[in-house]
């Protein structure tokens, strides 16, 4: 038993193991509890589709080796900017989600061009100055969207005219666009097929992108730069496709949050979101130098479907207070937490 | 009389993993005599001295047989801080100095001394205020020992180098207790003048009854102060000489002295070729412990070229620096044709092809299969092993299987499959891969670095006549540096031995012990045969 | 405070106005800031010198808190949180057991040390398995440390731990409400001796304490365990070469930053007099952070003076902001997204800056 215990964890790391076991768990509990499953796993479809290309944001840099994003929250800013403009346009259905998607790059790639020419030059620190950056970032941008020249009624404040709305209904917009591109009925629930292909796409193409080239010099770069550079390969220019790719996926995949969600949340909203994208691929198995694309599948998985699964389960248990969200606090936090204690100190 | 002895070690053996590294060593210093320790690298030097100061990989490998007597009692030192306790001091290569902290403060660095106050007595000494007075009073008295003049209240930073290591042995020095000093090459970083005052000091230290043991490679010191010489080589005590009988080509011929075994005979008509294939002028690499400071070598066309020289003398920065990996002056000509220097992409595109001395932080890609190590810097830089699909270029995987399984067939590497990491291969396997990866390139010239180095010996073996064997069948023309000068002499036809980054000479395998150690230790010009 | 011992360098002693300007450029600029944002909000001065007293007074605690890690080479401790919430700790136990007044203050401290020394142990700990990477460690630790706080205070409250009071607890009967009224112990210590100078109102006490803890905090560099940390901040492979027990000087560098920043906790909600038991602690590590660097110090760098000029700068602004930007933009709301844009921007920018310089150090060292 101990020496099982012991081979799933050198196999599949701590994390993975037990987010699993608490999930199983769960189950147990909510089928006792006679929770609605099906609707249960409607849910937990949900949520991984909406967060899916955000986890997938993480692989790219991982593996050029900057580590964790931490500031995917640059890159979400931009897909907010692009879904704002493509409201502004008065766009509406797939036109109205995909220029978004489409606006969302040229500003991704700029700005994921700073972030990385930044990161080249604080190696070994990338995941401090990327969290502050992008906590400076989120609420530079704060000021922005108050003084930004929007002037669609649907964005802006009622009383005043100027400034935009916290949270922006796309209810008339891109709303569910791609949850219901291909909705599969489930016991009187619809599945969000449509958007797993989206994110399975997207998956593909990283999944391509990494056996190109390109992607195969950028896993030497993230793996040994000191290789990487007598190869003749320049370390500093793959870190920074990573870098631009993954600021890329963050608008991208913010976007398809905000249409599985049907609002998008401007202001302080983004300042945790790389949190959880991290917490999901750790929890995948991946640690701040190793990623692949089935990380972040079983990532998403285990987390999203313990996050979904917890709510209704602990409410049930223990209706008062927020206990749900504090086990999301802990657990995200706990596995980041534990992958910073295994990337090896200097020491 | 006989004076007393300060440290004796008697029939010191060791092994790390069955690998023996001290054979039977037997080492006495008396109190107030200088003990020079010469030998080339790894012939166990240090060994030893983590043996003398209990250093924790001694101990996590399994310790050392023998008896060690300090001031004539046995004692066991099991940390350094046994060491320190019993009175051993080093001086150390690499200083230990703070730089934001004055001359004092690093001369008393964790032996401040303090006086009570109203919260130590209660919460203990580590509250005790430190009595500036009192430990600048005790460092100005140990930098007046060794005659150093200089306010003892400036900060490290901003001192010449020289006053650093003077403000080291002034540390030591002012350990109360101290018996033994250990100097390990302290005057490497040091100028001539200040390296004269550093012996000066040395001897007044030893005249005040304190033992020194002064490792270095530099054998004019050795003759200038030393009061008896012990030369090491493999592990073995090879002998000990007054320095009245001492002269510098004996302990040169001491310290290289070995049988060879020439895995080549010699073949008259072998590679007799005398086209010049590189040609280096004027080389600096700027390269962090192996600085090269000009040299001009030209390597013949099918050749194997040895580079030698002791450890930090430059010998590993000249293939670094030809391949670009190190800030790099000078002009290489490749056929007549100017090479582009400080450009890893360009080397490898002139074919040259590197096999780097720090295998496992520069070869290889640990966490990454066999077969895409080997084809890895061919497919970025060559373009090859890819399939164009779409205009986008993607890898090749039946290529790439195809060919790792013909190298690891070849070079009979030993593995799972093509598809295993490379850490999990044998120190010999793994060196094999690298070999690997630079022939995919399939270079014109082979600069292969330290090949050896950290494989056992029966590995060792394989990867020699891995080499030749390419050498001969495939007329490839390589470059070996080597610290183990047996090594050279058995595959190489010419050897150039490096010292201080300068080209001290070319020798061929045959030449005589004397001519290598002479080389080695920089005296070749200064002692060796001016008439011939 | 003084990383090195006062000398007699003659290099020190030249007066030079521009290396004077470079080597201040953050306060400055600062100032100016601050100068400018006191003009155009047009509030009268007695006001503001008055709330930047009392802020200096509530504040100072938790800033100075900051300076032994950085000067033990630990970086900025973001874990600061974790000290607040073992002084919340504290508080919600006077709560309980309805102690006010002064007696509740001291109470609360003592109830509060022992576990902001457990806590400064664990943190020290974690700190230690995670060398070269203590400043994102600590912020996470920060968060994942509230995850846990929330699920003592939320869930144990009334089920584990016997609380009954409605007073406190949420009407379920499980967890503590959202905001505990803590009047009782309201200016507690502020309150005993006031001076008004001038019609500043200085609060003597809290003064005092801030005093006798840079007092402290002088004393403990000038000892022997200061040397070590000074020695750890410049040198750590030195340091334990010489044979300092380093990773136990680490773990008493945070030990006291965080039982330093427990009290400090307490003395800010004394003030306040209202303790939003799920949110007071949670900014408590980036305010006092972005002070500290305000006031010029930097992740290696940090002085006594750092603290109390950052304080008061960052403080001015905090106080200055909203109406500044309401008389600038129409809106207060600019004004307020302004300073946490600032306070964010400035620990980034000085952890940039720091990265930066290590990155072309070890590049130098190379070449």
């Amino acid at each position: 038993m101990k020496k099982l215990w012991q081979n799933l964890i050198d196999k599949y790391g701590y994390p993975k193991v037990s987010i699993t076991l608490m999930l199983i768990i769960l189950c147990i509990i909510a089928i006792i509890q006679k929770q609605d499953m099906s609707g249960l796993l409607k849910d937990s479809m949900v949520r991984m589709g909406m967060n899916g290309i955000l986890v997938l944001a993480m692989v790219p840099c991982i593996i050029s080796g900057t580590g964790l994003n931490f500031g995917l929250s640059l890159g979400i800013i931009c897909g907010i900017l692009a879904g704002c403009i493509s409201v502004e346009l008065n766009l509406t259905g797939y036109k109205a989600f995909f220029t978004a998607v489409f606006i969302s790059i040229p500003f991704s790639v700029v700005v994921g061009y700073l972030y990385g020419w930044l990161l080249n030059r604080v190696k070994g620190d990338e995941m401090t100055v990327g969290t502050y950056l992008g906590f400076s970032m989120v609420s530079l941008m704060s000021i922005g969207w108050l003084l930004m020249p929007f002037k669609s009624p649907e964005m802006i404040w009622a009383i005043g005219g100027k400034g935009l709305r916290t949270t922006i209904a796309l209810s008339d917009r891109f709303a569910k666009i791609l949850d219901n591109m291909v909705a599969v009925p489930l016991s009187g629930h619809l599945l969000p097929i449509g958007t797993l292909i989206f994110l399975g796409f997207c998956c593909t193409l990283m999944w391509l992108f990494l056996k190109s080239k390109t992607g195969v010099a950028m896993t030497a770069a993230g793996d040994n730069p000191r290789f990487a550079y007598a190869s003749g390969i320049n370390v500093n220019k793959q870190r920074m496709i990573g870098v631009i790719l993954s600021t890329m996926l963050g608008g991208i995949g913010i976007l398809v949050y905000a249409q599985s969600f049907g609002f998008l949340q401007l202001y302080q909203s983004p300042l945790m979101m790389p949190f959880g994208a991290i917490a999901a691929i750790l929890i995948g198995g991946a640690t701040a130098k190793k990623a692949k694309i089935s990380h972040v599948i079983s990532g998403l998985i285990l987390f999203q479907a313990l996050l979904t699964i917890s709510l209704p389960v602990i409410n049930k248990m223990m209706p008062e207070g927020n206990l749900s969200e504090v086990i999301r606090i802990i657990v995200s936090n706990g596995v980041i937490l534990y992958a910073l204690t295994k990337v090896g100190g200097n020491d | 009389m006989q004076t007393k002895h300060v440290l004796e070690m008697k029939n010191i053996e060791k092994d790390y993993y069955g690998n023996k590294v001290l054979k039977g060593i037997n080492l006495s210093v008396k109190a107030g005599e200088i003990h020079a320790l010469v030998g080339e690298n790894g012939a166990g030097k240090s060994t030893l001295m983590n043996i003398i100061f209990g250093m924790p990989v001694i101990h996590s490998t399994g310790g050392f047989n023998g008896e060690v007597l300090f001031d004539e009692k046995p004692v066991a030192v099991k940390s350094p801080k046994d060491a320190m306790d019993l009175g051993i001091g080093m001086v150390h290569q690499e200083f230990m100095l703070l730089p934001g902290f004055t001359i004092t403060e690093n001369i008393k660095l964790n032996r401040e001394i303090t006086k009570q106050n109203a919260l130590s007595r209660i919460f203990g000494p580590s509250l005790k205020t430190l009595d500036v007075n009192e430990m600048r009073k005790d460092a100005q008295k140990a930098l007046d020992t060794i005659g150093m003049g200089v306010d003892d209240w400036v900060p490290i930073a901003g001192l010449p180098v020289g006053y650093m290591q003077f403000v080291e042995i002034a540390r030591e020095i002012d350990k109360k207790n101290i018996k033994l000093l250990v100097f390990d090459e302290p005057t490497a970083v040091l100028t001539e003048s200040e390296a004269d005052k550093l012996l000066d000091s040395m001897k007044k230290l030893a005249a005040k009854g304190i033992g020194i043991l002064f490792i270095t490679h530099r054998l004019d010191e050795v003759l200038a102060v030393a009061d008896s010489i012990t030369v090491m080589r493999d592990g073995e005590n090879v002998g000990s000489i007054s320095p009245e009988e001492a002269t510098v080509e004996k302990i040169a011929q001491m310290m290289v002295g070995r049988k060879i075994e020439r895995l080549i005979v010699k073949e008259a008509e072998k590679n007799k070729s005398e086209e010049i294939l590189l040609s280096i002028k004027d080389l600096k690499v700027n390269m962090p412990g192996e600085k090269v400071k000009g040299i001009d070598l030209d390597i013949k066309k099918g050749e194997i070229l040895g580079i030698g020289g002791l450890a930090g003398q430059g010998k590993i920065g000249i293939a670094n620096g030809i391949m670009g990996l190190h800030e790099t002056t000078g002009e290489v000509y490749k056929n007549g044709v100017k090479l582009e220097l400080n450009n890893p992409k360009r080397a490898i595109i002139n074919k040259l092809a590197f096999v780097s001395e720090d295998r496992r932080g520069v070869g290889l890609l640990l966490d990454t299969s066999i077969e895409m190590n080997i084809v890895m810097t061919s497919m970025q830089i060559q373009d090859k092993f890819l399939n164009t699909v779409l205009s986008f270029k993607m890898k090749d995987d039946k290529g790439i299987r195809g060919w790792a399984d013909k190298m690891v067939k070849e070079l009979d590497i030993r593995c799972v499959g093509p598809t295993q990491y490379t850490r999990r291969l044998s120190g010999g396997n793994q060196q094999k891969v690298c070999i690997a990866r630079a022939l995919t390139l399939d270079p014109d010239i082979l600069f292969v670095s330290e090949p050896t180095r950290g494989i056992d010996i029966g590995a060792k073996k394989l990867v020699l006549d891995l080499l030749i064997k390419l050498n001969k069948e495939m007329g490839m023309t390589i470059v070996m540096t080597s610290s183990e000068l047996g090594e050279l002499r058995s595959i190489c036809d010419r050897i150039a031995i490096v010292y201080e980054g300068k080209l001290e000479g070319i020798l061929s395998p045959l030449d005589s012990d004397v001519d290598f150690g002479l080389m080695m230790a920089g005296e070749y010009h200064a002692h060796a045969r001016g008439a011939v | 405070m003084s990383t090195q011992l006062n000398t007699n360098k003659p290099a020190a002693k030249r007066f030079n106005i521009k290396s004077l300007l470079i080597n201040n450029s953050v306060p400055l600029l600062f100032l100016v800031v601050c100068i400018a944002g006191v003009f155009i909000s047009g509030l009268p001065l007695r006001f503001i010198l008055n709330e930047i007293i009392v802020r200096l007074a509530r504040n100072m605690f938790l800033v100075l808190a900051l300076i032994i890690p950085v000067i033990a080479g630990m970086g900025l401790n973001f874990a600061l949180v974790i000290g607040a919430m073992a002084g919340q700790i504290g508080l919600v136990f006077i709560k309980i057991v309805d102690v006010g007044g002064l007696p509740g203050f001291i109470l609360a401290i003592a109830f509060s040390t022992p576990f902001a020394l457990l806590f400064g142990y664990g943190t020290g700990k974690l700190l230690n398995k995670t060398k070269g990477r203590e400043m994102i460690t600590s912020l996470i630790l920060g968060f994942f440390a509230n995850g846990l706080y929330q699920l003592v205070f939320l869930v144990f409250i009334g089920t584990i731990i016997p609380v009954k009071n409605p007073e406190i607890v949420l009407s379920g009967g499980i967890g503590l409400k959202n905001a505990l009224d803590l009047k009782f112990m309201q200016y507690a210590i502020d309150k005993i001796f006031k001076i008004n100078f001038m019609g500043i109102v200085i609060p003597v006490v809290p003064i005092l304490l801030i005093a006798l803890l840079c007092y402290f905090l002088r004393f403990i560099v000038r000892t022997k365990l200061g040397q070590d940390f000074r020695a750890l901040g410049q040198d750590i492979h030195v340091a334990k070469v010489s044979g300092i027990n380093t990773d136990k000087v680490r773990v008493i560098a945070i030990t006291i930053s965080i039982t330093i920043a427990a009290w400090g906790q307490i003395i800010f909600i004394q003030n306040i007099g209202t303790l939003n038991t799920y949110a007071s602690h949670e900014q408590v590590g980036m305010f006092a952070i972005a002070a500290l660097l305000i006031g010029g110090a930097s992740v290696t760098k940090a002085k006594m003076s750092n603290a109390i000029i950052g304080t008061i700068l960052f403080h001015t602004m905090f106080i200055i902001s909203p109406i500044a930007g309401n008389k600038l933009f129409g809106d207060a709301q600019i004004g307020e997204f302004f300073r946490t844009f600032i306070s964010y921007g400035v620990i980034g920018m000085s952890l940039v800056l720091h990265a930066w310089q290590k990155h072309m150090n070890a590049k130098n060292h190379e070449l």
